[in-house]
């Protein structure tokens, strides 16, 4: 069935900024041929850093470092409370300090095949290089990671990976590493590089004269509403899992930034590859917020099971062992309960489809200790696994060393976002994206431990060497607050609070949103078919029309208005959400983190179809009908294979 | 703080020692009286050791005090608006704020009170300085029970305050981890009964008559 | 269950607040705590009144955005939790629950539950961390680190800057906060060229902040969600002794 009334097809694109030449000389070969500023010079390059987290934090300090002046934004009220703090597992480095047959290569390798074929090979080449540089530069930060008595850092195998190339700071590792970010962007605030804006939110995009030269931001605590003009905006804004409403993101996790960008032309890449986490803890009712991750490291000693039958409502304690189906061990006798993320929140969702899920709804399986506790002993599994037993018991009211934990899929992390080219710079000049905000480095499915090394990838090393050659044509020609990019800009924000602050509506932007995301997870989540999608297309645009017509929003406009900055989130949620389900009709093969139910094998597993969509989809907004632009994607040192967990 | 309560504890155990001579009889404790005043003597003037005593003590008080005005100063800044809801203190050294701020203030006002009974003995029945015995006989007379109350109140205020005080102070200046914190905590706890109890036997054996 | 809450409401920093009651009923014991107050505020807005702002964020307790005194205590009563954490099964039907912003003039209300906390930031900035400017790092096993150092640095620096610490303290000390990331710093390797430095730079940015001094109270370390030590204040102490002494 055609899919080509939802969009227009566009002239494919190509990242003209990757070098040719062997792989492992792209990045040295680039760094030589980008050209630089004179340190002299840098004072007198302004540029823009929205966003904190591991990419933007980093990325703004070591501009700091370089000597450019910076401008620093984030929603929170500190640079420390970006989301990257939440992420639990580690870092990959390919370090090989195990002596376990590691490297680069390999790391890239993996990686690749990890994103299903859908990533760039430059670009994770490049990140597998730098990652071991990230390392050294977070150790040399103070960054407390986990050693061995030796003295030296300690490693663990993570996500499946054959080797043990993870450092981590016990199930805190993202938190360190932002902290480390953190501490060195403080130090160039302090020493005058940095200018940093707390809660401040981005609310639009400047481009003027073919160039991203600005951004509008709103005070959040006055409400005043400003524009900052500089030679080039950098976004770091994260992911857009929220559209799903319940996820693992943090509740001010949104998309605005990106969509704002989108909406002023830059092109947003393969925004359907969404990641499921199968270990998160269920929702418990209508009041749940958001969903909690538990670490994947679970499931190294957890089995998984439901009831054999359907209904089956007894204490999970007295069902015997001959009545659960250990269906993870059962259907994947090689790997067991340690499949890929994605295999695993499948098979929780296709065992909850056919009735037997348990808990709240039937939405939940079992995860269950009660064989490590019997081979290993209660000490040595609370010793591994104490402060996540304990974060589970407090949400849940349960306690899992006596019945099994509940756990249940949910949104995670987003390898779609802002299309840039290898020097990290979107389709609009002087418009850089880095971390989970760009779609660069893990095609259709992201490794574990490697969303860390991504966002660090770039804010410490790429963009600072990258930037330099767009700002060798600086500083750009002055714009004053009336030129007319930026009134237009300004205004459209404006009108935009205005709108909503005057809205004679009925209903919550929280309401919306909820109903927004349940449209998301039942047709755009886990498992997408042609018929669902194009059904989540209408009930968007209706409850957008309704959101529109109905939404309430209270308070004035020159204050601490939290309504009113959801709803201006809410509303861009609702066409990125519009753009997801086209992006993954279009695509109707599976690959990754996209399972369409009519592309997968005989077995159940998601089938690729390479020869018709082996490209980066780069959409270009354009209203309703949005137009695609392909970039060709070659693989010249990883042929692709089909997956097996077998 | 920390320094000037140090020497004062040195001082106040020292002194608790000293007052136990009242169980050896009126004399033992008249020449014990007399020596602290002809200590060095004749090399050194008279009085030189109660002089260089008076004086350490007297900095110490200034310090301690003028630290605490500057805390409490500080404090009553950093939180301009109370809270309405006061939940009790769950600190390791739980209600130390009240018992140090108020302790010390009930302590300041009895040492006044002790200097003009015991030292200067304004108020105290025997005006003549070198019957220390007497002094102590007097004040603590069953039918003064009143002044033995309040010796008895002002030293459970100076319990309180050395238990936190001691290791307070120990990890102001020494800076222990968690095991000598604990440790530490324990030190305090035993010293703060010790003196307690080891001023409190006086008062109380002339009260209840064992001593007159 | 049917609660009764006694909010803290101030429309803006300069205005006067008063704590305001509200009756909520249905609360699912399942529920957090801040899920609850999601609940209140969509009662609120739909009887056109003004939602109740705190602040919040990841809600699983590592960001540190949520600040709430619950009953005189930061963060509620459950030990080791933060307030996104907190889930209503620790109350009964009919409870009372009195909820306030952390009370620090270093921290003044912006409205509601909300505190300007940025008085942490510049502490940091006055010397909390070590100078490592991108691209300068020796390979990262250059120097090993003593397990036992790493395990005491990152207790140290599993703080999440919250400002719990600030808020339980008598005194309104940021004593706490400091320490934990002088001792981080200060039990690594790396940390030592800008040991003493850092800690007379960051008593000095505290101070200047308007927050209390330390009496060992020790309520900042009961309402650390991270359960940090007192003796982290310890570690400074000494640090600070010795880098004055140094100084002088």
């Amino acid at each position: 069935m055609s899919t080509a009334e939802y969009y227009t097809g566009g002239e494919p694109i190509a990242d003209t900024k990757a070098p040719a030449g062997p792989i492992n000389e792209r990045w040295q070969t680039r760094r030589f041929t980008g050209r630089l500023v004179n340190p002299a010079n840098r004072r007198k390059l302004r540029v823009i850093v929205v966003g904190t987290g591991l990419a933007g934090a980093s990325a703004a300090a070591t501009l700091g470092e370089l000597g450019y002046r910076v401008a620093n934004y984030c929603f929170q009220d500190s640079p420390r409370r970006a989301h990257s703090i939440a992420a639990q597992g580690g870092i990959n480095a390919a370090k090989n300090y195990r002596n376990d047959g590691d490297s680069v290569h390999r790391l890239f390798y993996d990686t690749v095949k990890g994103g299903d074929f859908r990533s760039r090979e430059s670009n994770v080449h490049r990140l597998a290089e730098i990652s071991t540089e990230i390392i050294d530069q977070c150790v040399a930060q103070g960054v407390p990671f986990a050693r061995e008595y030796g003295g030296l850092l300690d490693n663990r195998s993570f996500g499946g990976a054959q080797v043990s190339r993870t450092f981590y700071a016990r199930g805190q590792t993202g938190q360190q590493l932002l902290l480390g970010a953190y501490q060195a962007l403080e130090r160039q605030v302090a020493a005058g590089t940095v200018e940093l804006h707390t809660r401040h939110e981005m609310l639009e995009l400047i481009v003027t004269g073919g160039r991203a030269r600005g951004i509008v931001v709103r005070d959040l605590v006055t409400g005043e509403v400003a524009t900052e003009i500089a030679d080039a905006v950098v976004l770091a804004t994260g992911g857009y899992g929220n559209v799903f409403f319940l996820s693992t993101n943090a509740k001010g996790c949104n998309v605005t930034a990106s969509w704002r960008a989108h909406r002023q032309g830059a092109y947003f890449a393969n925004p359907c590859y969404t990641q499921i986490h199968p270990t998160c803890i269920p929702q418990s009712g209508d009041h749940q917020s958001k969903l909690t991750l538990m670490s994947e490291s679970l499931r190294n000693d957890g089995r998984v099971w439901v009831p054999a039958e359907r209904g089956d409502d007894r204490e999970p304690g007295d069902i015997p062992e001959s009545e659960r189906d250990y269906y993870l061990e059962r259907r994947y006798p090689a790997f067991g309960n340690l499949v890929p993320r994605d295999i695993a929140s499948r098979a929780a969702k296709a065992v909850c489809d056919e009735g037997r899920g348990v808990g709240p709804g039937g939405l939940g399986v079992y995860l269950d200790f009660a064989d490590a506790i019997d081979r290993l002993g209660k000490d040595a599994v609370e010793a591994k696994y104490g402060n996540l037993f304990q974060m589970y018991e407090r949400i849940t009211g349960e306690n899992p060393y006596e019945r099994p934990m509940r756990i249940y899929p949910a949104v995670h992390y987003t390898m779609g976002g802002l299309w840039v080219d290898y020097d990290l710079q979107s389709n609009i000049p002087g418009l850089f994206v880095t971390g989970e905000a760009n779609f660069s480095d893990h095609g259709a499915n992201r490794l574990g431990a490697s969303a860390l090394m991504q966002g660090l990838s770039d804010g410490y090393f790429v963009l600072p060497n990258t930037i330099s050659d767009y700002l060798a044509d600086g500083p750009f020609e002055a714009v004053d607050e009336d030129h007319e990019s930026v009134a237009a800009a300004l205004g459209a924000v404006n009108e935009r609070i205005e709108f909503f602050l005057n809205n004679d509506g009925d209903r919550t932007v929280d309401s919306f949103h909820r109903e927004l995301g349940r449209i998301m997870w039942e047709y755009c989540g886990m498992e997408r078919t042609d018929e669902g999608l194009r059904k989540a297309i209408g009930l968007i645009r209706d409850l957008k029309a309704e959101f529109y017509k109905r939404v309430k929003v209270t308070g004035k406009a020159a204050e601490l208005n939290q309504q009113l900055e959801k709803a201006g989130r809410v509303a861009d949620f609702f066409e990125l959400g519009e753009l997801m389900c086209i992006d993954a009709l279009h695509r109707t093969e599976s690959c990754g983190g996209h399972f369409r139910a009519e592309s997968q094998t005989e077995d159940g597993e998601a089938k690729r179809d390479d020869e018709h969509f082996s490209y980066v989809a780069a959409w270009e907004f354009a209203g309703s009908e949005p137009v695609l632009h392909k970039e060709h994607l070659e693989f010249e040192y990883v042929k692709p294979t089909q997956r097996s967990y077998k | 703080m920390a320094v000037s309560g140090v020497l004062m504890v040195l001082f106040i155990i020292a002194h608790m020692a000293g007052n136990l001579h009242i169980f050896e009889g009126r004399e033992e404790m008249n020449d014990y009286a007399h020596g602290l005043r002809t200590f060095g003597e004749p090399i050194l003037p008279h009085e030189s050791l109660l002089w260089v005593l008076r004086l350490g003590l007297i900095a110490s008080i200034g310090a301690h005090l003028w630290s605490g005005i500057v805390l409490s100063r500080r404090a009553h800044l950093a939180r301009p608006v109370k809270y309405a809801h006061r939940h009790k203190a769950r600190g390791e050294s739980r209600g130390a704020y009240g018992v140090m701020r108020w302790g010390g203030i009930t302590i300041a006002a009895f040492v006044v009170w002790h200097l003009l009974d015991l030292t200067f003995r304004t108020v105290n029945p025997v005006k003549d300085v070198p019957d220390a015995y007497g002094a102590v006989v007097a004040t603590f007379a069953p039918e003064r029970w009143p002044v033995t109350v309040f010796y008895l109140l002002a030293l459970v205020a100076l319990g309180f305050h050395l238990r936190h005080g001691i290791w307070s102070a120990v990890q102001t200046i020494a800076g222990p981890g968690p095991v000598w914190r604990r440790r530490w905590q324990a030190v305090a706890l035993t010293v703060a009964a010790v003196v307690v109890a080891g001023f409190a036997i006086v008062p109380l054996a002339v009260s209840f008559g064992l001593v007159s | 269950m049917k609660l009764r809450l006694r909010i803290w409401r101030q429309s803006d920093a300069e205005s006067k607040g008063k704590m305001v009651s509200y009756v909520i009923d249905g609360v699912s014991e399942d529920a957090s705590f801040l899920e609850m107050l999601d609940v209140l505020n969509e009662e609120l807005i739909a009887d056109g009144e003004d939602p109740v702002a705190f602040d919040h964020d990841c809600r699983e307790g590592i960001c540190g955005a949520c600040s709430l005194v619950i009953d005189g205590q930061p963060h509620g009563p459950q030990a080791a939790t933060t307030t996104c954490q907190l889930h209503m099964r620790q109350y009964s039907d009919g409870d009372t629950i009195d909820i306030e912003p952390w009370r620090a003039g270093a921290f003044p209300v912006v409205k509601d539950l909300v505190v300007d906390r940025s008085a942490f930031d510049r502490i940091i900035q006055a010397g909390g961390y070590i100078s490592a400017p991108t691209g300068t790092a020796p390979d990262a096993h250059a120097v090993p680190v003593p397990k036992a150092d790493a395990d005491a640095a990152f207790s140290a620096a599993a703080c999440i800057g919250c400002g719990a610490c600030v808020a339980a303290c008598p005194n309104g000390s940021g004593m706490l906060f400091m320490a934990a990331k002088v001792a981080h710093l200060g039990l690594m390797p790396q940390g030592q060229p800008e040991r003493h430095t850092r800690v007379l730079g960051m008593v000095a940015a505290h101070d200047e902040a308007g927050f209390g001094g330390c009496t060992n109270t020790g309520e900042c370390s009961a309402a650390c969600p991270k359960e940090i030590g007192l003796d982290v204040i310890g570690r400074l102490n000494k640090d600070f002794r010795k880098a004055a002494a140094r100084a002088a």
